[in-house]
Order: C-alpha cells, then sequence, then structure tokens
C-alpha cells in the first residue's frame, strides 16, 4: 500500500526515511507543533518550494535541462492571481479564473520556449531562458498601472482563507516543541506544562494546510510521473540522447512536455505562495536571486530524486530562516569590525551557502539523498560481500 | 566602424533588386540586419536625434563586446560555459572605481585631459590587473574540475559567481558606490549642431580598438591560429603537440581581464556601481553571444552593436520596452538562423 502510494520508489535509507517522516509529521501537525508568526510563514513557504524545487527537479535532475525560467513561471502563477483577484473581487471564482489564465500563459510560453531552443543545443536552453527570465522581469518591473512594478501588489484573498475567518469557536491545545526542548534543557520540572500553547484556526491556518495538501499531492503525482514509462524515457535522455533517438523516442517531444509539465507545476506553486504570502513582488517572484536558490535546493538536496527536493527545499529555508541568528551569535564572540567579523556577519550567510554549494557539487554531486543512500547501500552490501569475498579467498588459501 | 560599402545595391529591375539583397542577406547576415535596424530606426525619428542614439547605442555596444568577447571565446575554444563572468564584470568596476576614488583622486578630480588620462588608464589597468589575477585562480579553483561536463559547470559558475559577488561585499561594503567620471570625459562636444557625449566618443574608440587588435591576433599571429584550430577541433591541435590547456588558460584570463576592462568603462559610463551590476549585465552578454553564434568574436562585435543600438532605439521610443526588444531581437534571430549570425561551432 505504502509503496504503491510512493509508486515503488523508497527512501532506500533508513536515516533518510527518518529525515522525510520527521518533515511530514513536522508539516503535517506544524501549527501544533512550532508557536510563532515566523516559523508559521517559514512552513507554508516549505510546502511552496516543496512544489517548485521537485518540479524544478523533473527537469534539472531527470532530463538534465537547465532552466533559468523557473522563476517566470512562478511569478505568472502568482501575479495571475494577484491580478484577477485585484479586479474580480476576492471569491473564490476569480482565483480559478486567474490560475486558468496563468496556466494558459505558462503552457504557451513554455510551448515556445521549448520549441525555440530544445531543437538546436541543450545549452542553448539555459541561456535563452536566462535573457526570457530576464525580459519578463524588466517587464513586469516596467508595467507600474498593470503589476505595481517595484511595489508588487496585495492579494485579497478570499475570506475564508483570510485571517477574519473563524470556522471554530474555541481554540485548541498545541504542544510547542521548542519550548519543551529549552524547559528540558533547563531542568524545569513543569516542562509538559510550560510546552502547551492555544492554537486559533482562522483562515491562515486553512490556507497552511491547502498549501500542505496540494504539496503532498503534487509530489506523490511527481513520483508516479517519474517512475512511469514516460520517466524512464526521460532518464534515457538525461543517460544518452544520442541512443534514447536511435530506440525510436522522439527526444523533442519528451523534453518539451517535461517542460511544460514542469512550468505548469511551477505556476501552481506560484498561485499557492500568492494565497499564503498574500503580497507579490517582482522580488519576492522573480527575481534572479531567487531562480539561483531553487539550483542550490535541487542540487544540494540531490538531483534526480525527488526526495531531495524535499530535503533540500527544508534545509535550505531553515537555513535562510536561522543561520543568520547562528552568524550574529558567532559575531558577537569575534572582536567588532575586524575583517573576520565581516565575513561571518548575518548578511554573509549567502557567501557560506555558495561555498557550501560548489563543494558539494564536487564531492557529493548526488546531494544530500545521494550521499544518505549511496552509505546505506554501501552498509547493506558490506556483509554478504564480506562473505562472497572471504569464501573464494579462504579457497585460494587453502588449496 | 566600417562605412557601408556593402549597401551599393547594383540598380536595375525590381525582381534583380530583390534577388541581390537576398543574396547579401544570407552572405552578410550581420550587415543585413545591423542597417536593416538601423534604416528601420531612421524612420520612426527624426535624423539628428537619429544620430545621437546610434553613437550611444554603438558605445553602449563597444562596452557591451569587452565584456562578452571572453565569454565566447571560452565557450568556443574549450566548450566551457562560464555564467560567473558578471561576477568578473563587477570586480573591474570595483577594481577601476577603488582607484579612482581612493588612489588616484587628485588626477581624476583635476580638469586638465592629461591628468585625467593618468587617473583613468592605471584605473582600467588595474581593473585589468585584478580581473586577471582572478580569472586565474577562479579558472584553478573552479572550473578545471568540471571540463566536459555542462551541467556541472552551470552550477559550479553560478555557484563561484555568488562567492565572488558576495566577497565584493565584503571588502567594498554592500551599497552602491558612486564613480563620479573625471572632467575631461564628461560633458559633450558639438560637430554640426549636434551634441556628441565625449565619453562616448572614447568608449566607441576603445573598444573598435579592442576589436581590431582581437582580429589582428586571431587572425595574423600563430596564438590566433592555434586558437582558431582549437575552436574548430581541440583534439587535432593536441595530437600536434600543442598544449591546448595553457592556450586556454591564456584565454581565459584575457576574457576575464577584458571582462574587468568592461567593467571598469560601465562603472565610470554610469557613475554608480553595485556588486550586482554584473548580474544585470550578464543578459546582455548572454543575448550578445547567442545572437552573434557561439565561440565568434566577429559575430560578438555585430551582436554587442545591435543589442546596444535597439537598447538605445526602443529605449527612446518606448523605455519600458527596451529589455523585451533586446530579447525580442534575440528570439527573431534564432528563429532566423538557430546558430547565431555568424556560427562558428557546429552544433
Amino acid at each position: 500500500m505504502l509503496s504503491n502510494l510512493l509508486s515503488g520508489d523508497l527512501p532506500r535509507s533508513r536515516r533518510l526515511t527518518a529525515a522525510l517522516l520527521a518533515i511530514l509529521l513536522a508539516l503535517a501537525f506544524g501549527p501544533f507543533l512550532f508557536p510563532g508568526v515566523r516559523a508559521f510563514s517559514m512552513m507554508g513557504m516549505i510546502c511552496v518550494f516543496i512544489i517548485l524545487v521537485a518540479s524544478y527537479d523533473l527537469m534539472l535532475g531527470y532530463t538534465h535541462i537547465v532552466s533559468f525560467a523557473h522563476t517566470m513561471f512562478f511569478g505568472i502563477g502568482a501575479y495571475g492571481v494577484a491580478m484577477a483577484v485585484g479586479t474580480w473581487g476576492n471569491s473564490f471564482g476569480s482565483v480559478l479564473l486567474g490560475m486558468a489564465g496563468a496556466l494558459l500563459l505558462t503552457i504557451v510560453l513554455a510551448l515556445l520556449l521549448g520549441l525555440l531552443s530544445l531543437r538546436v543545443k541543450a545549452i542553448f536552453f539555459a541561456l535563452v531562458t536566462l535573457a526570457v527570465a530576464f525580459a519578463f522581469l524588466s517587464l513586469v518591473t516596467q508595467l507600474y498601472p498593470v503589476t505595481g512594478g517595484e511595489d508588487g501588489m496585495r492579494v485579497r484573498v478570499p475570506r475564508e482563507l483570510g485571517p477574519a475567518f473563524r470556522p471554530l469557536e474555541q481554540s485548541l491545545w498545541g504542544f510547542s516543541l521548542p519550548d519543551f526542548c529549552s524547559a528540558l534543557v533547563s531542568g524545569s520540572a513543569t516542562a509538559w506544562d510550560d510546552a502547551l500553547f492555544q492554537v486559533r484556526i482562522n483562515g491562515r491556518t486553512l490556507m497552511y494546510y491547502v498549501a500542505f495538501g496540494t504539496a503532498l499531492l503534487v509530489f506523490l503525482f511527481l513520483l508516479r510521473v517519474v517512475n512511469s514509462p514516460f520517466g524512464k524515457v526521460l532518464q534515457a535522455i538525461r543517460e544518452n540522447e544520442f541512443r534514447a533517438q536511435a530506440l525510436g523516442y522522439n527526444t523533442v517531444l519528451y523534453r518539451t512536455s517535461v517542460v511544460i509539465l514542469s512550468a505548469c507545476l511551477a505556476c501552481l506553486a506560484g498561485v499557492l505562495f500568492a494565497l499564503i504570502n498574500r503580497y507579490v513582488n517582482p522580488e519576492n517572484t522573480l527575481a534572479f536571486e531567487l531562480m539561483v536558490f531553487i539550483l542550490l535546493m535541487c542540487v544540494m538536496g540531490g538531483m534526480g530524486t525527488l526526495y531531495g527536493a524535499v530535503v533540500g527545499a527544508s534545509l535550505f529555508l531553515l537555513a535562510q530562516n536561522y543561520l543568520q541568528d547562528l552568524l550574529k551569535l558567532l559575531v558577537t564572540q569575534l572582536p567588532p569590525d575586524s575583517g573576520l567579523a565581516n565575513l561571518v556577519g548575518p548578511e554573509r550567510w549567502l557567501l557560506w551557502f555558495g561555498l557550501l554549494f560548489v563543494l558539494s557539487v564536487y564531492f557529493f554531486p548526488a546531494g544530500v539523498v545521494g550521499q544518505l543512500r549511496r552509505w546505506s547501500a554501501r552498509r547493506q552490501q558490506n556483509n554478504p560481500v564480506v562473505e562472497v569475498v572471504a569464501k573464494p579467498g579462504s579457497q585460494t588459501l587453502s588449496s | 566602424m566600417p562605412t557601408t560599402n556593402h549597401t551599393a545595391a547594383p540598380a536595375g529591375t525590381p525582381a534583380r533588386l530583390g534577388a541581390s539583397i537576398r543574396q547579401f542577406r544570407d552572405q552578410h547576415p550581420h550587415w543585413f540586419l545591423l542597417l536593416g535596424l538601423m534604416l528601420a530606426a531612421l524612420l520612426l525619428m527624426d535624423f539628428t536625434t537619429w544620430l545621437v542614439l546610434t553613437l550611444s547605442g554603438a558605445a553602449m555596444g563597444a562596452m557591451l563586446f569587452l565584456m562578452a568577447s571572453g565569454m565566447t571565446l571560452t565557450f568556443g575554444l574549450m566548450n566551457v560555459l562560464n555564467l560567473a563572468h558578471g561576477a568578473f564584470i563587477s570586480l573591474g568596476a570595483f577594481a577601476g572605481a577603488t582607484t579612482l576614488l581612493f588612489w588616484l583622486n587628485d588626477q581624476a578630480a583635476a580638469s586638465s585631459l592629461w591628468l585625467n588620462l593618468a587617473g583613468v588608464l592605471p584605473a582600467l589597468l588595474f581593473a585589468v590587473l585584478v580581473a586577471a589575477a582572478i580569472g586565474l585562480m577562479f579558472e584553478w579553483l573552479v572550473i578545471r574540475p568540471v571540463y566536459g561536463d555542462h551541467l556541472k559547470q552551470i552550477l559550479v559558475t553560478v555557484g563561484g559567481s555568488i562567492i565572488l559577488m558576495q566577497l565584493i561585499e565584503v571588502v567594498w561594503g554592500p551599497n552602491e558606490i558612486p564613480v563620479p567620471r573625471p572632467e575631461a570625459f564628461s560633458g559633450a562636444v558639438v560637430v554640426a549642431g549636434i551634441a556628441l557625449e565625449k565619453y562616448r566618443l572614447w568608449a566607441v574608440a576603445l573598444g573598435v580598438l579592442v576589436y581590431a587588435l582581437m582580429t589582428w591576433v586571431i587572425e595574423r599571429t600563430r596564438i590566433g591560429i592555434l586558437i582558431r584550430a582549437g575552436v574548430e577541433d581541440r583534439e587535432m591541435v593536441e595530437v600536434h603537440g600543442y598544449r591546448v590547456r595553457l592556450l586556454f588558460l591564456g584565454v581565459f584570463i584575457a576574457g576575464s581581464a577584458l571582462a574587468g576592462l568592461g567593467g571598469a568603462m560601465w562603472a565610470m559610463y554610469q557613475e554608480l556601481i553595485t556588486a550586482h551590476m554584473g548580474d544585470e549585465l550578464m543578459i546582455s552578454v548572454v543575448v550578445i553571444i547567442i545572437l552573434g553564434g557561439l565561440g565568434s568574436v566577429k559575430g560578438c562585435f555585430f551582436g554587442a552593436i545591435l543589442v546596444g543600438l535597439i537598447n538605445l532605439y526602443v529605449g527612446f521610443l518606448e523605455p519600458r520596452l527596451a529589455a523585451v526588444a533586446t530579447v525580442g531581437l534575440m528570439v527573431a534571430v534564432l528563429m532566423w538562423r538557430p546558430q547565431g549570425l555568424i556560427p562558428v561551432i557546429r552544433v
């Protein structure tokens, strides 16, 4: 049953399974485990980015197509909803209409991009998407009357998804993990009681669960896709395109369709982002920096494994939110205004992440997930291998 | 720039004219596109504006050419796609600005041409040296381990670009830095009632000089023969006993140095620099090398002038569409000639 749900693509590593379960449970019961606005918005972002990074991995990891236009499709989704809600009022109908329009535009653009550059050479696609995404960004920034320019747009979400909506009269009890841990460490006798807190269920909580459910469904869908015959062809194209062509597969068709599928999912992620963040601007949906972040998450989590997208997105967003605090602590230990303090300042977190990224491409090209799987495969192999090797060895010795 | 001697189409019946235009289009696609763009722009604005915009566009193109030529050669010779090229542009800009603002401020602030030159030339030289030195280290540390693997090249050079730009922020701080242009280079000269900005004339001159120098090196010298042969067939050159690796290292360093030079020129042109200016310029650079045909210096030059011109023309007619027009030009050229204007590499 579980294997069926995961399309037979199990984590294949005990530590990875534990990590994935921890992420799943943390996200599923998130609002009841981690109090605070910051943790709540971060969990919402993790759900959105799991969709975004997993769909990017479908191109990058499974087909070796490098695209720099993924944020463009993300932005089309986000702006589509924002503009539709701004024009037709905050009803579910206008959200759906905006989403449909965004999807249509996404499909057309992705098709054009694919037809334009996939037939020439793979590397062209990276360069062409880079240029097109930039043109789109500049267009959105410049068209102030339509998109709000640099100021962005506030998204008036339907009432049922906003903070004013209260589906339940009384609030529920939550159990704060961070408070519990800190109470345990400080040795407080009332750790269990300290950790309890009240959770008010409102529209934002509902919206979070919509995002969580969508992320889960999209993830399972993508697992099914990559383990289907279609996914196998994609991997064949990745390994040896010429050979896949010789076997009779129309590789241009496959690559174009994977680009379109991935773009549509990015657009869906953009829709969720607009609804959960309730504010879109060029910087948080279209900037080149965001594209680089997606690339980092995908590669560090592990290209070519969808679990890598989950691990990568979670780790990266955690680092983005909390590594800065850690660096701030580190800086207070150093002499102020020295060169070293400049290097480890909280705004320098990206430097260390970039370094980690380059090193991980060299030494762990398969990312966190690939490395965990390799370790566990080696450990499983070790026992039988020792027996097999030992037998002929002892025979030669005795003979 | 060479004059427009190619426009002299033989007079005759319209059919013959059409045929000769078609022939010209297929044999000299770069001239066809350039002249077509200039003519189209001339129809949309009055002559004086057109002249000023054309000069400005050529100046912008010349600076973009400096930045893009290194990347196209790196790709052509060694099949390495260096997406960190933008970081070298920023690096050159900051190195040049440092020289002008801190070390040679007296010369740069003086009002004599010679003193200004004594400030600007060392600034450009310093930018070139810094970019070349970092380029050497970058090739060694980042690019060498990933030869022959485009995917990894894209990944590590994007990572390397983040690191370089962050380091620029560590050294120079995260804020924008204003770079006042020395007096002898600001202002305009008036020729026949048309004001031409001095700095743009200098930029065009420098760009054409570098283009001429590169063309000479590539077409007339032994190193140039090896570079062209390496672009054509790398293994064959290696078989003849030449160390293509060293050759490539030289080209990579030269390309980084040129990016630095272009960045320093751009810093004085914009008079404001940020660590991320390289990222923004990278887009134009990418469009240029696709337009010209990956690996072709001549294509790169024409691509750069085209991008500069269309930016200025469209920027004048409808400022909001400048970037879209640039990318639109690229898309149109790709549909017409999928390998760029002057293809060198067979893909």
